[in-house]
């Protein structure tokens, strides 16, 4: 039975539901059981935001409380990983996986290569993504390029909370390392989402809404920001059609091209700087396979090269708008061979 | 006066979910006299389009919806009245309408959306419609392999206004617990079916069954002939031992709306009508932790490497339980042919232009035939 959650409560509930039903589930991270450690105060803060809150009365030593050192913890996870454990590890801000690098690209990423297949990693790191929380510059990047660069790794980035329940599920039971990405503003987001589990398979892109005249292509927050475009186009005729990759690595192609293929005009958004973003390689990706379907030059928008600013004023202009977006698919439109 | 002699079309609301449909065309002309039941326009809704069927008699004065426009449940989208109605009457009652809100008054009318019950360890989901008036005895629609409740979003209402409506989604369907009865045969399911009557206080139905459905309520006819009023039995199963199992298999198998797509076309003289929203829906439901495993165990059960298993719908020879047979011609699922395994005095139409899912294509022509049954009086 379905009933609107927050994309915060997905993750508790997967979560939650995962170690009740697996008991090789375990969590590990910093301040996801109890925060400052006052006496009887053991479950009172559940991770930065709260995400956590509640499972450790649930699930007790199965969460464990870390030091303040990503490097051990998340190699820790590594290796518990590779010892037949899934180990969930809470990494609370994207921007602090340069700590523990070599642990994620060169160890985790590499094992099942460089062992024959012998050895497995079905770790998860979860992490909070993007900007607009007032954080700036080294708690607010959209690091995902990052990740996706590497082979051996899958990286996940939600936009509604029925897909974060049912991708956290998946990435839980994956046998391989799963960076998976929230984005701390839709943490409030609310939507449909059953109470049962159920998992989504990693891959497969989602079209949120049908179009004819152009396809944006984007994830995350970006996608509620191409949803409000895409109605302020409706008005003036234009109907785009606005697909969810969901899943960043693996990266399901075949639906973009799909849609660009009827559509001829391609935009891709992304909250991730603009060198070498996945907004960079949707494009590239779609010229190669399908040059001839384009009507009209591939958009990009994208923040500026540069870091995501502490001023209000500054940060609110840096993440790409739905004004922008709209301006974006009329340059495409505008250009194109009729 | 004036205003009782008009009377509204309105967008119609098929099914819990719909808010609001797209005017796909106009089927009839101003100044066309309306039977009811004449197909008047087309409305396309996320999960399916379909033709909307007068339900009241009138003189076609006025189209107020132009295709293309989307209207919320209950707009008014023509006017009908008499001729002696003046234009300016008719002006004067168009720009005094006001949409009824979409929720008022409907959960007060028809009660919660949804309701629940534990039969046998198992929670399923059901509906109740209509007038439950005692003295009527209940119509149970049962769905087919794969599907839910919400297969009936064009026939739920229109065999309420008639008799009070019961629809199940069975065990391991819809939103019902993802687990099976027994060894989930034939007789495993029907007693499931029985048991959950039982649960719910009613003892005797007349029961529409689709597909795998309509083997199970001949199933309970069998097991239970005094319980059974009726059956209206619709592409169903249990009649001949051919079934494609492309298309049980390739449901089973689907993981992604890409594979999905082709399979669930076949289930439809028309696949343009196979949208979106139903893919997601079934996806959402194919996804279920247990679904796959319920689906797979199901149909290897009832339909392994293509061949029905159990055939009960012969073996109703001679029960005494009158009996409709509804086919689309086009089924590519269970094939119309069975028809003429019919045991002998049951009704049998076979419907032109419709698949599978013909209770969805051809609601305008199933309607009535289920009604007809109901009231003892099935048209031949």
């Amino acid at each position: 039975m379905a009933r609107k959650i927050s994309m915060k409560q997905a993750i508790n509930e997967a979560l939650d539901q995962e170690m009740a039903r697996d008991p090789s589930v375990i969590m590990m991270g910093e301040d996801i059981v109890g925060g400052a450690g006052g006496s009887g105060e053991m479950d009172a803060w559940g991770g930065v935001l709260g995400v956590t809150k509640g499972l450790y009365a649930k699930h007790g030593d199965r969460l464990l409380d870390t030091p303040l050192s990503e490097s051990a913890y998340i190699g820790a996870a590594i290796g518990a990983a590779a010892c037949g454990m899934r180990p969930v590890a809470e990494l609370m801000f994207i921007d602090f996986m340069g700590v523990c690098f070599d642990q994620i690209y060169n160890q985790a990423a590499k094992f099942r290569y460089m062992f024959g297949g012998k050895a497995e990693t079905p770790v998860v790191i979860r992490t909070m993504v993007g900007a607009g929380f007032r954080a700036a510059a080294q708690h607010s990047q959209m690091l995902t390029p990052l990740f996706t660069h590497i082979p051996g790794l899958k990286v996940v980035c939600p936009s509604t909370p029925y897909d974060t329940k049912g991708l956290l599920i998946q990435s839980i039971r994956d046998n391989d390392p799963v960076i998976f990405c929230e984005h701390k503003n839709l943490y409030a987001f609310e939507g449909d989402v059953p109470e049962a589990l159920y998992a989504i398979p990693f891959g497969e892109a989602n079209v949120v809404r049908e179009g004819k005249s152009v396809s944006i292509v984007t994830y995350g927050l970006m996608v509620h920001r191409a949803l409000e475009a895409a109605v302020a186009l409706a008005k003036e005729g234009i109907e785009a059609e606005i697909i969810d990759l969901r899943t960043l690595s693996p990266l399901d192609i075949d639906t973009v091209i799909e849609s660009v293929e009827k559509t001829g005009h391609l935009v891709c958004v992304d909250e991730a700087s603009p060198r070498c973003s996945i907004a960079a390689d949707v494009s590239a990706q779609v010229v190669q396979a399908a040059f001839g379907a384009l009507r009209g030059p591939i958009q990009m928008v994208t923040p500026p090269h540069c870091p995501v600013p502490f001023s209000p004023a500054l940060e609110d202009l840096y993440i790409p708008s739905s004004a922008q977006i709209v301006a974006a698919v009329k340059r495409s439109l505008a250009r194109g061979k009729r | 006066m004036a205003a009782a002699a008009i009377t509204p079309v309105v967008m119609p609301k098929w099914g819990l979910s719909m808010a609001e449909g797209t005017v796909v065309s106009w089927l009839v002309e101003e100044g066309t006299t309306i039977t009811v039941g004449l197909p008047i326009l087309e409305v396309e809704t996320d999960k399916i389009a379909n033709v909307v069927e007068a339900p009241d008699p009138g003189l076609l004065r006025r189209k107020l919806a132009a295709a293309g426009e989307v209207l919320p449940v209950k707009a008014l989208l023509g006017v009908m009245a008499p001729p002696e109605v003046s234009d300016a009457e008719i002006d004067a009652y168009v720009a005094a309408y006001v949409v009824p809100a979409a929720s008022e008054g409907d959960e007060a009318e028809a009660g919660p959306a949804y309701l629940w019950a534990e039969v046998d360890g198992i929670r399923v989901r059901y509906a109740r419609r209509g007038d439950e008036a005692p003295t009527k005895t209940p119509v149970l629609f049962l769905h087919g392999f794969g599907g839910d409740l919400d297969n009936w979003l064009f026939n739920l209402d229109a065999v309420a206004a008639v008799a009070p409506v019961i629809a199940l989604d069975l065990p391991g369907h819809g939103q019902s617990d993802a687990r099976l009865p027994g060894s989930s045969t034939l007789v495993d399911l029907a007693g499931f079916v029985l048991h959950f009557l039982d649960h719910i206080g009613v003892e005797r139905v007349h029961i529409v069954g689709h597909s795998m459905g309509g083997a199970i309520a001949a199933q309970m006819a069998l097991a239970a002939p005094r319980r059974v009023a009726s059956l209206v039995l619709i592409a169903t199963a249990g009649l001949g031992v051919e079934i494609n199992a492309g298309y049980t298999e390739g449901f089973v198998a689907a993981a992604t709306r890409r594979e999905l797509k082709p399979v669930i076309e076949q289930l439809f003289a028309d696949p343009d009508l196979v949208g979106r929203q139903m893919l997601d829906d079934l996806l959402k439901y194919k996804r279920l932790d247990g679904v796959s495993q319920a689906l797979t165990q199901l149909g290897a059960t009832l339909f392994g490497g293509g061949r029905q298993a159990e055939l009960p719908v012969p073996r109703l020879v001679g029960s005494g339980v009158p009996m409709t047979l509804l086919w689309g011609s086009e089924d590519r699922i269970v094939p119309a042919t069975h028809a003429a395994n019919a045991p002998a005095g049951a009704t049998v139409h076979v419907i032109s232009g419709a698949g599978h899912m013909v209770m969805m294509e051809k609601a305008g022509e199933v309607n009535p035939q289920i009604v007809a049954q109901l009231q003892g009086q099935p048209a031949s």
